[in-house]
């Protein structure tokens, strides 16, 4: 249960911090907190968009699903059973997937380093963690 | 479980707080349309050039950084140009300043040319700018994009953001501005070759085959 709980922590910060970057993409905040210029050349950069739509809004959409599956495998009626687990990692193996590919465009294409972006990476990865030993232990 | 909940509240209440504090407190956005152009005497500059001192045609470039058409030439007909046109020393191509004022940081990005110009890497620059053009629809302040362009470019960014802040520049890129109005230049991009306002189309092989046509008279005569 304590992993759930720290699962739907993590998709928490990470939502706020997608949000934080897609309210920059809509122009609500004026400037990234970044300290290096990395975050607006990696914003302004054209992989910033996938798809047509701001990557930050797949960070949103991805955080605010896994938070809710989440924080719906806390409650006692889910606690037994292995679905939100299954559902989580699967969740979790998607956004680590994501991550990697926009990671490697950062290093390789653009070669820049948005603090916001590694700090996702960072929430995506330790969830991604800690689904793993429930899924082994119920595979 | 109490603790898990009392947990959740507080990192949504700090991410809450964050993101207030972060629409809240927009730093000001100082080179934007409404900013004061502070009066600096023109130094007599006469834009960045390329290619050589002798070549037979001069072009002269009207352009603004925030421009979609601008972005297009630079990306799409200037490497041919640069290749068929500059490299044969048939062409010495002229960059002048022409921020239209319907576009909101095309004075910013003037100024962030003229203090990577002042480094000598103005035409290193103009490729970023014109290249990675979408800070130009992100619709918000690329004061960071810059100084990310010019951290890639090495220059020295002390010297570099005290000069755009100082809006060092202005008088010079004002001065280009009113020389292009005084010369008919109603929108960007705009060509002049050998002082004439160019009328055809902003493509490489048009241009060349006037280059072309202008030499090969000359040579006739």
């Amino acid at each position: 249960m304590w992993r759930r709980q720290a699962i739907a922590l993590l998709a928490l910060a990470g939502l706020f911090d997608a949000l934080y970057l897609f309210l920059y993409k809509l122009g609500v905040v004026g400037e990234l907190q970044c300290g290096t210029g990395g975050c607006e050349t990696v914003q302004a950069s054209r992989y910033a968009m996938f798809l047509g739509l701001p990557v930050a809004l797949y960070g949103v959409v991805g955080y605010g699903v896994l938070l809710a599956v989440s924080l719906a495998a806390t409650h006692p009626a889910f606690a037994a059973r292995r679905t939100p687990d299954l559902l989580l990692a699967a969740l979790a193996s998607l956004g680590v997937l994501f991550t990697l590919y926009l990671s490697g465009l950062e290093y390789f294409v653009i070669h820049a380093f948005c603090r916001w972006c590694l700090g996702s990476a960072a929430f995506m990865t330790a969830i991604w963690v800690l689904t793993l030993p429930a899924v082994r232990r119920r595979l | 479980m109490k603790r898990f909940y009392v947990a959740l509240g507080i990192v949504c209440a700090g991410g809450v707080a964050w993101l207030a504090y972060s629409a809240l407190h927009k730093p000001e956005q100082g080179l934007g349309p409404n900013a004061p152009v502070p009066v600096a005497v023109a130094d007599g500059f006469k834009g960045f050039t390329l290619g050589s001192d002798s070549a037979p045609i001069e072009i002269t470039e009207y352009s603004d950084f925030e421009c979609p058409w601008c972005a297009a030439f630079a990306a799409v007909q200037m490497p041919v140009v640069r290749e068929q046109l500059i490299a044969t020393d048939k062409v010495r191509w002229r960059y002048r300043e022409f921020p239209l004022s319907v576009h909101k940081y095309s004075r910013l990005a003037a100024l962030a040319g003229e203090c990577a110009g002042e480094q000598g890497k103005f035409w290193e620059m103009h490729d970023l700018m014109f290249g990675e053009h979408q800070w130009a629809d992100a619709n918000t302040d690329p004061t960071g994009v810059f100084h990310g362009f010019a951290q890639q470019l090495g220059l020295d960014l002390t010297k570099y953001e005290a000069c755009v802040s100082t809006q060092k520049y202005a008088g010079r890129i004002e001065t280009s501005y009113e020389e292009g109005e005084a010369r008919g230049v109603q929108g960007t991009p705009t060509f002049f070759v050998d002082g004439r306002k160019y009328q055809g189309r902003a493509t490489s092989d048009a241009l060349k085959a006037l280059v072309d046509s202008v030499i090969t008279a000359r040579h006739a005569h």
